[in-house]
């Protein structure tokens, strides 16, 4: 008797999510992304396909974020322009898409305006022509308004608006219908959550091929083992032919990462964890390797060494 | 869990009707109606309505022309399953054969073939077992001879065969031990399929029994059902069985997303 294939079969795909639009296409980038389409689980490259490797959106922010130094630094003066920076993150850092978010439309921040937010997501369109994440500021009323009017200004553009959830996703899906985007759907680290989610999307006649899942995301030592099983579970699940949660997936490793005192206290602090500047890159550089292995295909990561040491550690493991 | 819906049967009496005069309507009718009610397959049984392969192929076109959800073809005659297992667009499930030699050798190759599933009845010469030991010998048999014939065990599906609780009270249990113990046989496993109508026989509460019968057995390893695919109550008692099996995820909405 013959040996029996022991390798994993799954009978379904994940779905394949384009971000972006060329000319060809109605809008104006020099290139699209796609993620997902795989059939199997992260670089399991024997047992399914995995047409298209994880990406990387560079982190940037309308206002500068009110981060260290050292990583302000990084990233160099042009972190004070969204534009400049956009561009940075393009040319210099290597980013395969920009994630925009608008922290400075928070009422309880610098309140710029829907207008204001909705001429910076112009500006960067017209400066960089790669694929665009447009996030809100967290506050989901100023964000209903704010997400109407850059959707109108990227109308065409095909970009991934962030984020419908639960309580808050009709107005996303309305906007998103209309100007003809896609949708993070976010869960707060639950799993059921997250499928609910995509059930409204779902049910308010949002078409799932175009969703892509964000179970928030945690840094390193942080609870990163909850959201990494997330991910595995949920893509695992996927692959059987659960078509709720058959999404590419997206973690913000740049915006978490840079908020835990690993990242951010140096050695007076943290005596024997080594020199901060190279601990902090190397912080976000490692959450994200860990969520590659879970099954994210977007990386959101901000600091120029850790985009660079991802980007070859996709590399190599897909040799 | 894979459904495959009952009713396109012989057995009831407007379809022996309809296969009698010809009308495709009522067939299609019930194919479509258990295609909505999201069926993985669709059993199709001529029983003694006819003993001709083109009656059995007519009824196959009539449902593949109103859905294309795959064929449970219910035979257990080669002449008739090689005649209609040749029309069937999507590969089919073959229901069924038993653990006897000569059945397996009849109807086996003819799955291998047309890279079909099978159904494999744990029954032998000495007809339905009543041990957990005798259920068990007999899948083995049916799940050496696929694997021999180069059908993968996930093509096969292992029926431990209900008796009906009112005559035989101690069986439900028994197939229960035996299902647990099919689900270890082979890596990846085979399916454990159940026809539930055959247990309540005779029976007076035949919904609760039918129901809480599948719920237990989904617990022991069942994967998938002959059921009647339109009993939305029995649907939900299995949607939510595997659910509290942690073999889905559980959504707050998620029986209704089931019939999206």
């Amino acid at each position: 008797m013959q040996l029996p294939d022991v390798k994993e079969k799954w009978p379904h795909r994940i779905n394949a999510v384009t971000i972006g639009a060329t000319r060809a296409e109605g809008g104006t980038r020099a290139r699209t992304v796609t993620v997902g389409g795989q059939t199997t689980m992260p670089f399991m490259t024997f047992e399914g396909e995995i047409p298209n490797k994880p990406v990387i959106a560079g982190y940037v922010a309308d206002v500068a974020p009110d981060w260290l130094d050292a990583l302000k630094n990084a990233i160099g003066k042009e972190i004070n322009s969204p534009v400049e920076w956009a561009q940075k993150c393009v040319t210099n850092f290597g980013a395969d898409m920009i994630s925009l978010k608008l922290l400075g439309a928070d009422p309880s921040g610098a309140n710029i305006s829907p207008t204001d937010c909705a001429k910076t997501v112009a500006a960067l369109l017209k400066a960089v022509d790669v694929p665009l994440i447009i996030w809100g500021c967290g506050d989901e009323e100023k964000d209903n308004l704010v997400l109407q009017e850059c959707s109108q200004a990227a109308r065409g553009e095909n970009c991934l608006i962030g984020s419908a959830k639960e309580k808050n996703y009709r107005t996303i899906v309305a906007i998103c219908k209309a100007d003809k985007h896609k949708i993070i759907s976010e869960a707060p680290v639950d799993i059921n959550i997250g499928k609910q989610v995509n059930i409204l999307l779902q049910d308010s006649g949002f078409d799932l091929n175009d969703v892509v899942m964000f179970q928030t995301t945690a840094a390193l030592g942080y609870g990163l083992d909850y959201v990494y099983t997330i991910l595995e579970r949920a893509r695992q699940t996927g692959l059987k032919g659960d078509k709720l949660m058959a999404m590419p997936q997206l973690c913000d490793v740049g915006g978490e990462t840079w908020r835990v005192k690993e990242a951010l206290a140096d050695e007076d602090v943290l005596p024997g964890w080594g020199s901060l500047d190279k601990r902090g890159p190397l912080w976000e550089a490692a959450c994200a390797a860990a969520y590659l292995q879970a099954g994210a295909d977007i990386l959101v990561m901000a600091h120029p060494e850790a985009i660079a040491t991802v980007r070859s550690t996709i590399g190599r493991l897909f040799q | 869990m894979i459904l495959i819906g009952e009713r396109i049967n012989a057995g009831f009496k407007d379809v022996k009707e309809a296969i009698l005069s010809k009308n495709g309507d009522v067939i299609k009718e019930w194919a479509v109606k258990q295609t909505a009610a999201k069926a993985d397959y669709l059993d199709v049984a001529i029983g003694t309505a006819s003993n001709k392969p083109e009656d059995l192929c007519w009824m196959i076109e009539m449902v593949q022309s109103a859905c294309d959800t795959p064929i449970s073809i219910d035979i257990n005659k080669p002449v008739l399953l090689k005649e209609a297992i040749k029309i069937c667009k999507k590969p089919p499930l073959v229901n069924s054969t038993t653990a006897i030699e000569e059945k397996m050798n009849e109807i086996l190759p003819i799955v291998a073939e047309h890279n079909a599933s099978v159904i494999g009845l744990v029954m032998d010469e000495e007809g339905s077992p009543k041990t957990v030991d005798k259920r068990i010998e007999n899948g083995g048999k049916l799940l050496a001879k696929a694997m021999d014939l180069g059908i993968s065990p996930d093509r096969l599906f292992l029926d431990p065969i209900l008796m009906p609780v009112k005559f035989m009270q101690d069986q439900a249990k028994v197939v229960m031990q035996a299902v647990s113990q099919f689900t270890l046989f082979s890596d990846p496993p085979c399916h454990i399929v159940c026809g539930l109508s055959n247990s309540r026989n005779g029976a007076v509460h035949k919904k609760i029994i039918t129901r809480v019968l599948v719920a237990m057995l989904i617990a022991h390893g069942l994967d998938a059902v002959i059921l009647d695919v339109c009993d939305e109550e029995l649907v939900d008692t299995i949607l939510t069985a595997e659910m509290l099996m942690n073999r889905t995820i559980y959504a707050d909405s998620y029986l209704e997303a089931f019939k999206k």
